[in-house]
């Protein structure tokens, strides 16, 4: 125990540990976001939790829970308002994604006794974790690694073909409101690493990155796993080495992962895009 | 057990103020063939949705046998390249063990690739990998939209062969929607031309005599074909007189339709 102890006593073990938690979750979230092209919805939801923030202190509610709230929220705002295609679902999701980022920071600015780090929400601020995010951390990744098991088949099936899975059985609303549940609960937990304008970066580049190599879904899956791991392992010795701010850094070894394997990849003879 | 599978009766579906599917009757058989025709919007798609029931109902009922197992074979495949995906995986989402999956493939002729990205695959293919997806399920009722779709002339020929032989073998009531008529005619036992209504239904006749189609497809083919005649007389108006050249063929009304079959619709189109 003192070991364990001894390793959560210091920030950059917490770090560490914490981001590797995050990167167990954004891997397989990542892929659906890559497979069922949610990036921009991924955006506007992380985008949101800056609201989710400002209504905690309004309401004094834990920080996590509020962005949750707010995310789910307005993540069933978005399924409800796509039903009605007058507007384009990017220009709707722009809409929301930034309207909400300013609501915001407009509602933190009425709220002067409020003295929080703005830097640290938009960028993340992953050194200053504690024990306490640790513990979201894991019991988010607990849970959503216990969704995803469960519900893998008809989650992919509702990808792959939706009225196909529809037909078979497949309960493709419940599934998608799900899904949409784990994002907010993975943007809330992942938020104090990166900040929200990062978040879609982790949950994106690693998937994407194993894309490259991979043949099946659960290899993709497994794969963004890893480079989440390299990504968050390489950004906080970067920052620790090189002095930069630590979500950013991991942002960037993961896009350098991206490039190297794509890059590696493409020299191969044989493209692989199984 | 009765051969009804699905009994469709007054099924109307509006999207907004527009009746897409209106009052439509209909009885689907196990062993029957059925085709659906019909101009572009006219409610061919909604209509086999809702008989898959993923359709909303604006009104109407639609009664499904009791343990009904569906097979649908949709228009396309439309995967996106970033979700890698081999066609035994593709199989075995199907719930259904690898020797089912197995045997389907190879009832459809795509044993071969097993192994293989479903992203390599050419359009025939793809769709064989539809049908044996829903084959597996050992479906009693199979439901095709467009299913020859991106396929060659010999290979449409083909597919739609192989669901003959497929329900044959399956003992299975199949309905599809289609636009290749000259091929349909040949392979299905019911046509329903729909334009939102049931505009007219019956028994494909054989109609090899009719200049316009003899014309358009030539002697041989007109006389290895039995066609339903299906003329239009105006760009996007539809009539469905029949051009019964032997009129000893029955005129046997089929499904629930309120309309007898071989009648055409007895109001304006415009």
């Amino acid at each position: 125990m003192t070991i364990i102890d001894a390793l959560l006593n210091d920030f950059f073990w917490r770090a560490l540990i914490g981001g590797l938690g995050v990167a167990l979750i954004a891997g397989p979230l990542g892929c659906f976001v890559v497979w069922r092209r949610m990036a921009y919805f991924g955006d506007t939801l992380a985008h949101s939790a800056l609201l989710g923030i400002a209504l905690s202190f309004l309401i004094s509610v834990p920080l996590n829970l509020g962005v949750i709230i707010t995310s789910v929220i307005l993540a069933i705002a978005l399924m409800l308002f796509s039903r009605n295609k007058t507007l384009a679902s990017d220009t709707l999701l722009g809409i929301l994604a930034h309207s909400a980022l300013a609501i915001g920071l407009v509602t933190l600015s009425f709220m002067p006794g409020v003295r929080i780090d703005l830097t640290g929400l938009l960028f993340g601020d992953l050194l200053a974790m504690n024990r306490n995010d640790l513990l979201w951390i894991y019991g988010g990744a607990a849970l959503i690694l216990t969704l995803l098991t469960a519900l893998w088949r008809g989650l992919l099936m509702s990808t792959i073909h939706e009225e196909l899975a529809r037909v078979e059985g497949v309960p493709v609303e419940r599934l998608r409101l799900l899904l949409m549940l784990m994002f907010a609960l993975v943007i809330a937990v992942a938020m104090k690493m990166v900040g929200v304008l990062l978040i879609t970066a982790l949950l994106i580049i690693p998937a994407a990155t194993a894309r490259r190599l991979a043949s099946t879904p659960e290899q993709m899956a497994v794969m963004a796993v890893v480079f989440g791991f390299i990504a968050v392992a390489g950004g906080l010795s970067m920052s620790w080495h090189l002095d930069t701010p630590a979500g950013p850094s991991v942002v960037v070894t993961a896009f350098v992962t991206f490039l190297v394997v794509y890059g590696g990849a493409g020299r191969l003879s044989t493209r692989r895009s199984a | 057990m009765s051969d009804t599978l699905v009994a469709i009766e007054n099924l109307t579906v509006r999207f907004g103020d527009r009746p897409v599917v209106d009052r439509v009757n209909l009885s689907l058989y196990r062993g029957d063939i059925i085709t659906i025709i019909g101009p572009n919007g006219a409610g061919k798609t909604t209509l086999i949705k809702a008989i898959l029931g993923i359709q909303t109902v604006t009104s109407g009922r639609i009664i499904r046998t009791k343990g009904l197992v569906v097979g649908y074979v949709p228009q396309h495949l439309s995967l996106e390249s970033t979700l890698p995906l081999s066609v035994r995986r593709f199989m075995l989402l199907s719930g259904q063990p690898l020797a089912e999956c197995e045997s389907a493939l190879a009832r459809t002729g795509v044993s071969h690739l097993l192994d293989a990205s479903v992203h390599h695959l050419s359009g025939g293919e793809q769709q064989r990998l539809l049908l044996a997806r829903a084959l597996a399920r050992k479906p009693d009722l199979l439901v095709l939209d467009e299913p020859a779709q991106g396929v060659d002339i010999n290979g449409q020929a083909a597919l739609y062969d192989l669901i003959r032989q497929l329900r044959d073998e399956l003992n299975c009531g199949v309905i599809m929607i289609s636009h290749d008529l000259h091929l349909v005619m040949a392979a299905t036992d019911k046509v329903i031309c729909l334009n939102q209504h049931v505009c007219c239904s019956g028994y494909p006749a054989d109609i090899s005599h009719d200049p316009a189609f003899v014309e358009t497809f030539g002697r041989p083919v007109a006389e290895a074909l039995a066609v339903y005649h299906h003329h239009h007389n105006h760009s996007h108006d539809l009539h469905g007189n029949v051009v019964d050249s032997d009129h000893s063929s029955p005129a046997i009304s089929f499904g629930d339709s309120q309309e007898g079959s071989h009648k055409g619709c007895q109001h304006d189109h415009h």
